[in-house]
């Protein structure tokens, strides 16, 4: 499939669920799926730099506070459209991202991960501390009860994100189809054969770090507006970065339907596990299936059906 | 203002005692056998809690109650170890998916505790909880006494057994060079399953430490992640002297921002030293 057709096809299908969203009259639906479709745009995101470019980010967390802090401190200087907040937030993650980037050329493996983690608690006591948004008391965001157009406000959040998740997926899909795709594999394989053999790692791996970060501060831009009261403890909470990583890993990291699968399975669970038993047995769902699907099946769902697929050719 | 300094040094000294109790771990699962164990603080949350089961219910003093459940924890090492092994090292798999591992493993032992315990702060009763020395100006607990010296106690054992026993300087040889340790009809993963399985069994020791110095709350292991990789990688990874020098020097930065600028701060102290170690100087303060 050419990518202009995929894009198409992703608009149309992000229309036609919005379209079908619209029968439903619950709100706790919109409630749920928002939660979802932000675990689409954060796994995704997640993906570009560790599936395809196999750079373990455990600071999915701050990227997103990024996000929804930069929202907060726009939202009291003058209060723009949600879109102006995510274009804003997107591009101070981006530059974080970027920042994050430049780590990559001294550090690798085990190092690079465990540096995205002591960014994330770096910016998180700098929050803490920051008595403009809150500083640990909290900020609480006033929404207002309806958008133009759409109606009740958290139906318009959910479209927001809906079309954030549409967009992540087709540029991950681009990616997957482009000469950037495979230098970001060649430097997952063996980075050092790469650069022998001429593939400019460095920028690649900028590319990669700036974009998926850019995607997380996009998808925590409207944060704050879900919530309407955000704290650092929660905006930097580590099951954000906990679930970014077992998503894709338990989906498949090779293509972009991995990270899809995944969030749309674990998050759903999670959701049902929430409501129905408590919020600490989802955690303990997220970590029994990350840690199953890494031991028993490396290339998570996808992988399933490849092999048995290739099995039935062979 | 100087018998402030002087006491927050004091303390800090004590603090970075008990913090290389915690590293010891990590320097030799990670310093040593390159696995990067992210879950070791769950495991001394682990430890903490069964001090506190062991404590509450007998009556065991806290330290005593570690050395007991020392075989439990081998045990649990050694079980880890075997799956990490046939999951992702014989695969050569082991960076990506095996950090995810441990990652997942942290959340399980976490939330499995959360879900047995609750999230009370549990805390221990011993004789020496409490009283202090008082040398002058400067007050020492006994509470962070007793742990920085079970400490310095058993990073002497575990240096000492490194160095003057076959089996240590095995597991030494295992990171320089296990294709010679083979030659010498030794092999490299029984050593690492062995080095690996005692690494996690100082956790039953630093846990117990731990819940003798402040009361224990299951989610409170993510705070060391950060101050024991920080510790390993600027105490130079494997070295247990660096290790030592690191973790005295971090247990003073914290409690100097603790007492000056507010404890709110202090989370960042570890990690802000890692990040720094790491961009620019990744071989530690006395690496080779």
């Amino acid at each position: 499939m050419k990518t202009g057709t995929f894009w198409i096809l992703t608009a149309v299908t992000v229309a036609v669920v919005f379209a079908l969203s619209r029968l439903v009259s619950n709100d706790y639906f919109f409630f749920a799926s928002y939660l979802v479709l932000q675990y689409i745009v954060l796994s995704t995101a997640w993906n570009i730099l560790g599936g395809y470019t196999g750079y373990l980010n455990f600071g999915t967390a701050a990227f997103l506070a990024i996000g929804a802090y930069c929202s907060v401190v726009l939202h009291k200087l003058w209060g723009p459209p949600i879109p102006v907040l995510i274009l804003a937030g997107g591009v101070l993650a981006g530059l974080l991202g970027l920042g994050m980037g430049y780590l990559t050329l001294r550090l690798r493996g085990v190092f690079f991960a465990i540096s995205t983690l002591a960014l994330a608690v770096v910016l998180q006591t700098l929050i803490t501390n920051w008595d403009y948004v809150g500083g640990s008391r909290g900020v609480y965001i006033i929404r207002p009860q309806t958008a133009p157009l759409i109606g009740s406000y958290i139906q318009y959040l959910f479209l927001i994100m809906l079309i954030l998740a549409g967009l992540s997926i087709a540029i991950a899909r681009t990616i997957e189809h482009s000469t950037l795709g495979y230098g970001l594999a060649t430097i997952r394989d063996d980075e050092m054969s790469a650069e022998a053999s001429g593939v400019p790692t460095l920028r690649l791996k900028l590319i990669s770090t700036t974009l998926s970060g850019a995607l997380m501060g996009m998808a925590g831009a409207p944060l704050p507006y879900y919530v309407t009261y955000l704290d650092p403890t929660s905006g930097f909470n580590l099951t954000f970065a906990v679930n970014s990583i077992a998503m894709p890993l338990i989906g498949g990291t090779q293509y972009w339907l991995g990270p899809l699968i995944g969030a749309i399975f674990l998050g759903t669970i999670q959701q049902v596990a929430t409501v129905t038993i408590s919020s600490a047995v989802n955690l303990l769902i997220v970590g029994v299936l990350m840690v199953g699907f890494v031991v028993i099946a490396p290339n998570g769902i996808i992988g399933l059906f490849e092999r048995r697929g290739r099995g039935r050719r062979g | 203002m100087t018998d402030l300094l002087l006491n927050a040094v004091a303390s800090g000294i004590l603090l970075g005692g008990f913090y290389a109790a915690v590293t010891v771990g990590i320097a030799i699962s990670f310093g040593m056998l390159d696995i990067g164990n992210l879950a070791h603080p769950a495991f001394i949350i682990l430890g903490s809690f069964t001090a506190y089961i062991l404590n509450s219910n007998f009556g065991i003093d806290p330290i005593l109650a570690g050395v007991l459940v020392i075989p439990g924890f081998l045990l649990l090492g050694w079980l880890i170890y075997e799956t990490y092994y046939w999951s992702f090292e014989r695969r050569g798999e082991e960076g990506l998916r095996g950090l995810a591992f441990f990652f997942g493993l942290l959340f399980i032992t976490e939330v499995a505790l959360i879900l047995i315990f609750g999230v009370d702060y549990r805390f221990v009763e011993a004789p020496y909880i409490g009283p202090s020395l008082h040398l002058g100006e400067v007050d020492l607990p006994l509470r962070m006494l007793v742990p920085a010296a079970v400490s310095v106690v058993l990073v002497a054992i575990l240096q000492l057994f490194l160095s003057r026993t076959f089996l240590g300087r095995a597991i030494l040889a295992v990171p320089q060079d296990s294709g010679a340790l083979r030659l010498m009809s030794v092999n490299p993963t029984h050593i690492k399953r062995i080095a690996f399985s005692i690494s996690i069994a100082t956790a039953a020791l630093a846990g117990s430490c731990l819940i003798i110095i402040q009361p224990v709350e299951p989610s409170i292991g993510r705070d060391y992640i950060g101050r024991v990789f920080a510790i390993c990688v600027l105490g130079g990874m494997g070295s247990f002297p660096g290790m030592f020098t690191a973790a005295i020097l971090i247990g003073i930065a914290e409690n100097i921002t603790a007492t000056f600028y507010g404890p709110s701060w202090s989370p960042a102290v570890a990690f802000g030293f890692l990040l720094l170690t790491l961009g620019f100087r990744p071989t530690g303060i006395m690496g080779r």
